[in-house]
């Protein structure tokens, strides 16, 4: 006690011995070496782009140079004043609306069928997934095929009615509701997974409980396992929005926006009249409609869904 | 088993068939086009071949461009998840081990790409992406891949690693071991699981991708699978049994992919889907 110096106070280690300490116990090395390849990366390639469309958008640009041309809002304005992109958001909606009224129920529903653990549901489960595991563009190809009023499901039904051969995809009123077709065929397995893996939580002992008080089935999927999984149902939710905002692989093969411009969507949009035809400020402003709604969603999201509570 | 069982499974398991046969037919009409003439798919596209014919599907193993995209894309995505499992968990080791002034700053931050679409800025990305002078390498779509990908893996991988038994870097730390080093001989073993998630995910995800490849790739010699399939179908606009075995093949490899990692697949997309 009396021949040995006193340590500085533990808490209070003067500046130079307290940085000798972050520096040999490795801490600041573990930050400087482990964390800035992610920063990089991620400012390089997400953060950059992005304010760059906010920069870009407010020029007329074909991507040579450096923007220089000015333009104000003159880009926003003309995509609102633009009918081929009125349809895009418009088809982006009907997206949205065939997802939340058609595709999710229709997944909750076999979802109800098929989330007890038995092989028969097993199969069953692992077919209604395979359409989500596929490439959008292989999955669209293969629908080509299918509409093709020349060789296709049309033409075979065609063939059996005995009717003059159809072409669905080419057509103005029908090729969309086309489209739809494959939406929910693609993604409808997805959704179904998120209400098992809901499902396969809700204590069976509520159940239980409820069948011996005399719940019929109905009752029970509606008073006892809805109420249970709402916060799967609300992010099954979110990500039909979000997806139908970028739908663009399985349109490509389809129609590639046709006809007359009748089945595009916000991305399909952005690419044909941004990029393949240079106009990088004007595909930049539409980005950033985008962004914009992709931000929306994402805040109303919070704001209806993570106040009330659900983790 | 009393009779109102037996017919309500009954009915269940004929409704779920006809789903099933819903999203099998046209699965099904794509394998058998392979086999058949074009003549032949015209009149009956969902029976079997009257004869199974070979040559569709011989010619298009024996070209080489159709190895050529598959071993590109697998170049491609297997970079893309060795990169993002590195940088992301060496990212999220640091948020979860180590306080620092900023670091629930920078942790929101690399949360960002969360947020939006990857297509949003598909067209500042191709500009860098030309500037930087990648255009037309893997890297024009292995690096932006992994920068997005990271704020989900970053997102997981950090959520497990605050679960590891805080007292094992306590006793490793008393025995000298560093950070850097606790991370790779300890962490990074004990993580398999959520590793594997977060890698399939990425694997899929880089797999599939279209758009991406579609704006920054050109020649036909980087061409991912996706693209090829495009060009095929764009060289035999006429010849269903042509794209329809191209289509066949190219698929092969994701649903043997899928059945031998079922679960991590599973996990990835959707587990993984809900917890971001």
């Amino acid at each position: 006690m009396t021949d040995t110096t006193m340590p500085p106070p533990e808490d209070r280690p003067a500046w130079g011995e307290r940085f000798r300490r972050v520096a040999t116990n490795g801490r600041l090395t573990a930050v400087l070496i482990l964390l800035p390849p992610a920063l990089i990366l991620f400012t390089l390639f997400v953060i950059l782009p992005l304010g760059e469309s906010g920069w870009y958008a407010f020029y007329d640009w074909n991507g040579y140079g450096t923007p220089e041309d000015f333009v104000g809002l003159r880009n926003f304005e003309q995509m609102a004043g633009h009918s081929v992109f009125a349809t895009a958001v418009g088809n982006t909606v009907k997206i949205i609306v065939v997802s939340l009224l058609v595709q999710m129920p229709l997944a909750l529903f076999l979802a109800l069928l098929v989330y007890r653990k038995t092989p028969t549901n097993a199969a069953f489960r692992l077919i209604f997934f395979v359409p989500y595991i596929m490439a959008e563009v292989a999955a669209g190809l293969i629908w080509s095929f299918v509409f093709d009023g020349n060789y296709g499901v049309t033409a075979s039904i065609a063939t059996t009615l005995g009717i003059e051969r159809f072409f669905v995809l080419a057509d103005r009123d029908l090729a969309f509701y086309a489209v739809m077709t494959v939406i929910v065929w693609k993604y409808f397995g997805f959704h179904m997974m998120i209400y098992i893996a809901a499902l396969q939580g809700v204590p069976e002992d509520h159940i239980e409980a409820a069948r011996i008080e005399g719940a019929s089935r109905p009752q029970i999927v509606r008073h006892v396992q809805i109420p249970h999984i709402r916060p799967a149902i609300a992010v099954s939710a979110f990500f039909a929005i979000i997806g139908a905002l970028q739908v663009f692989d399985l349109i490509i093969p389809l129609t590639n926006g046709g006809p007359s411009n009748q089945t595009q969507t916000i991305v399909t949009y952005l690419y044909e009249f941004g990029l393949t035809r240079l106009r990088i400020g004007f595909g930049s402003a539409v980005g950033v409609v985008l962004f914009v709604a992709a931000v929306l969603v994402a805040v109303f999201y919070q704001r209806i869904f993570m106040r009330k509570g659900t983790p | 088993m009393t009779g109102p069982h037996v017919w309500r499974n009954v009915a269940r398991i004929s409704l779920l068939l006809v789903v099933a046969s819903f999203v099998l037919a046209p699965l099904w009409a794509t394998v058998m086009g392979g086999f058949k003439t074009n003549a032949e798919i015209r009149t009956s596209a969902f029976a079997l071949p009257d004869t199974w014919n070979l040559e569709v599907y011989g010619s298009i193993l024996a070209d080489a461009a159709f190895w050529r995209y598959l071993g590109n894309s697998l170049l491609i995505s297997c970079t893309a998840v060795v990169l993002t499992l590195l940088v992301g968990s060496a990212a999220a080791y640091v948020f979860a081990q180590i306080r620092f002034f900023g670091s629930e700053f920078l942790f929101s931050y690399l949360l960002l790409g969360m947020m939006f679409p990857f297509a949003t800025a598909i067209l500042p990305l191709f500009i860098k992406v030309r500037d930087i002078g990648l255009l037309d390498t893997y890297w024009a779509v292995i690096l932006p891949q992994t920068a997005f990908g990271l704020s989900l893996a970053i997102l997981l991988f950090r959520t497990f690693f605050q679960q590891l038994p805080k007292e094992l870097f306590e006793a490793a730390y008393i025995d000298g071991c560093g950070y850097v080093r606790f991370f790779l001989r300890f962490t990074l073993p004990l993580s398999t699981p959520i590793l594997a998630t977060v890698g399939v995910f990425v694997f899929v995800q880089s797999w599939n991708n279209f758009l991406l490849p579609l704006v920054v790739l050109n020649s036909r010699e980087v061409f991912t699978w996706p693209l090829g399939m495009m060009q095929y179908r764009g060289e035999y606009v006429t010849q269903w049994n042509q794209t329809l075995a191209f289509v066949t093949l190219s698929l092969v490899p994701a649903v043997v992919f899928f059945l031998a990692a079922q679960k991590y697949i599973v996990a990835g997309l959707t587990g993984g889907a809900v917890k971001g």
